[in-house]
């Protein structure tokens, strides 16, 4: 199961209530969607029951383009459990997301197929779905130009 | 709360490596270093009244009861983390201050032998423990949106935060080797110390990477011990056995969005994100003691990882925001230099009791006790955290 670079699924339910739900039907459906809040317009990703600029409680859910840049990430190289020793080393990043405006709605996330050695803070990514179950598909982030050694 | 409190009293139990403190158990242990701290202040139980701890490092409750101690007028935590191991003896001090209580302890206790800190988030399955106990339970809604990350240590935030820092400013791993290689320098003299053999550059560049930026010698090491420390009146401070540690100053806590920080949050603002979190505490402390980075003689900062100690600094306003790596090139950290940092070896390399030993050094060097002492120290900084909000710092002097 376990991949070099990709960390592998430790759950296989999103445990959503109603405020999370819709972000997993849309990854489910092939899209990233970001709740917006209907009086300020802050983004809020994970989405939370109230907004931070102006505490109101209702959002909209908004489709974002699905790519964004790294805004810092680590590569991890020692497996802390023994299920990781084949997925390391890999990467771990917080990514700003396009149509997003970063803080607040910044994705953390592992970026697959990928050298590992060449990642760097300003990369431009895309998000890729994976299915993990059939409750739950995951946004995973992939170079937005890929590597040729490594993709596929 | 200026100069109105003072540390008297500290004690410990021998540090040991992870798992060395058995036979002991976490009472037992709490029970050494609360009576080793009464005993070093000439005070006894019978005299202890209150606690201010953090981290719920202990249950009052259960040590009150065990030691005897006759009435207990004050019990509080600061929450969260370790963010709180310089600012209990703030909450000590307002206790007393407020007229609450007169003879506070403060202590850790850290046993690991069944659990290990640093992999808190690593076991491989949604947290069941609830975030509160009052709540309905279950894994939190917002659990799966890091849970795919591979961010599951202490460790692999911390490097998220250094990344980006080394991206703004230019800071290197030849700094943070420098944090290292000084605190090993300190740690070596000191009996007390778990990592005693000197720490070289080539040791620290061949070291094993655990996660980028940080190596084997960024991290902490895992510990177990138990430290008190014991508050009072400065009037009653001047008629115990030790030369007052006076709080000049302490304040914990964050902005609000620093919040849960590092803990698969990171949506902090771009000014503060690549920070300790320490700024508005460290400027409510300083404003409070009425004093400023230039006159503190020695930092006692808390390292859970090397970079935390360069952001800190920069934080406390020793060095300016994005300074902190040519700062410590230039030896100002260092015993002599401008501001000597972890003259007891720090959590790096002296012992890791999730900031107590950075409070115990804090009161040595004031008292002119220290192992490391730096000449004609009046005024120790001790810092708690970066950690979940709140973090905190103390100010004590001569």
């Amino acid at each position: 199961m376990s991949k070099p670079g990709v960390y592998p699924p430790i759950i296989d339910d999103p445990y959503a209530d109603d405020v999370t739900q819709p972000f997993w039907d849309a990854t489910q459906q092939g899209k990233l969607s970001c709740s917006k809040c209907r009086k300020c317009g802050t983004m809020l990703l994970p989405p939370q029951p109230r907004c931070y600029e102006c505490q109101n409680d209702s959002f909209d859910w908004v489709e974002l383009p699905g790519t964004g840049t790294v805004y810092s990430f680590t590569v991890v190289r020692h497996p802390l459990r023994p299920d990781l020793a084949e997925a390391v080393p890999y990467v771990s990043a917080v990514v700003e997301l396009d149509g997003t405006q970063g803080a607040g709605a910044r994705l953390l996330t592992n970026i697959v197929e990928v050298d590992v050695d060449k990642v760097r803070i300003g990369d431009k990514v895309k998000v890729r779905f994976d299915k993990i179950s059939n409750a739950l598909t995951v946004p995973r982030a992939v170079p937005a130009k890929p590597s040729p050694a490594l993709s596929g | 709360m200026k100069d109105k409190t003072a540390v008297v009293g500290v004690g410990s139990t021998p540090y040991w490596k992870r798992g060395g403190s058995l036979p002991e158990n976490e009472m037992s242990m709490a029970c050494t270093a609360i009576l080793a701290a009464l005993d070093d202040a000439g005070l006894t139980v019978k005299d202890l009244d209150g606690f201010a701890i953090y981290s719920s490092s202990c249950d009052p409750a259960q040590v009150a009861s065990v030691l005897g101690v006759p009435e207990v007028r004050f019990a509080a935590t600061l929450t969260s983390g370790g963010g709180g191991s310089a600012g209990c003896i703030g909450l000590a001090s307002a206790a007393i201050v407020s007229g609450q209580a007169e003879v506070v302890v403060s202590l850790m206790t850290l046993q690991q032998v069944g659990r290990r800190l640093g992999r808190t988030q690593t076991t491989g399955g949604p947290p069941v423990v609830p975030a509160s106990p009052y709540g309905s339970g279950g894994v939190p809604p917002t659990y799966a949106f890091g849970a795919f990350s591979g961010l599951i240590s202490p460790g692999h935030s911390f490097s998220i935060l250094t990344q980006r820092h080394m991206h703004l400013y230019g800071t290197t791993r030849e700094h943070l080797c420098e944090i290292a290689i000084n605190q090993r320098a300190n740690a070596i003299k000191r009996p007390t110390s778990i990592r005693k053999d000197p720490l070289t550059k080539d040791e620290y560049f061949n070291a094993q990477m655990l996660s980028d930026p940080l190596c084997l010698f960024d991290y902490t090491m895992e510990s177990d011990g138990a430290i008190a420390v014991i508050t009072t009146t400065a009037e009653r401070a001047r008629n115990c056995k030790q030369t007052p540690a006076y709080v000049m100053a302490s304040a914990n806590g964050g902005m609000g969005r620093w919040g849960p920080a590092i803990f698969n949050y990171f949506q902090q603002p771009d000014e503060y994100f690549a920070s300790s979190g320490h700024r508005p505490v460290a400027k409510r402390m300083y404003e409070m003691a009425g004093i400023g980075p230039d006159d503190v003689d020695v930092a006692l900062i808390y390292d859970h990882f090397s970079p935390m100690v360069l952001m800190q600094l920069e934080d406390y306003g020793f060095c300016g925001i994005g300074e902190g790596g040519p700062f410590i090139a230039d030896g100002n950290i260092r015993l002599g230099g401008k501001i000597p940092v972890n003259t007891h070896g720090g959590h790096l390399s002296e012992a890791y009791i999730i900031g107590m030993t950075h409070v115990r050094e804090a009161v040595e060097q004031v008292r002119g006790t220290a192992i490391n002492q730096v000449p004609d120290c009046e005024i120790a900084l001790v810092t708690g955290g970066p950690a979940s909000l709140p973090v905190s710092g103390t100010l004590l002097r001569r």
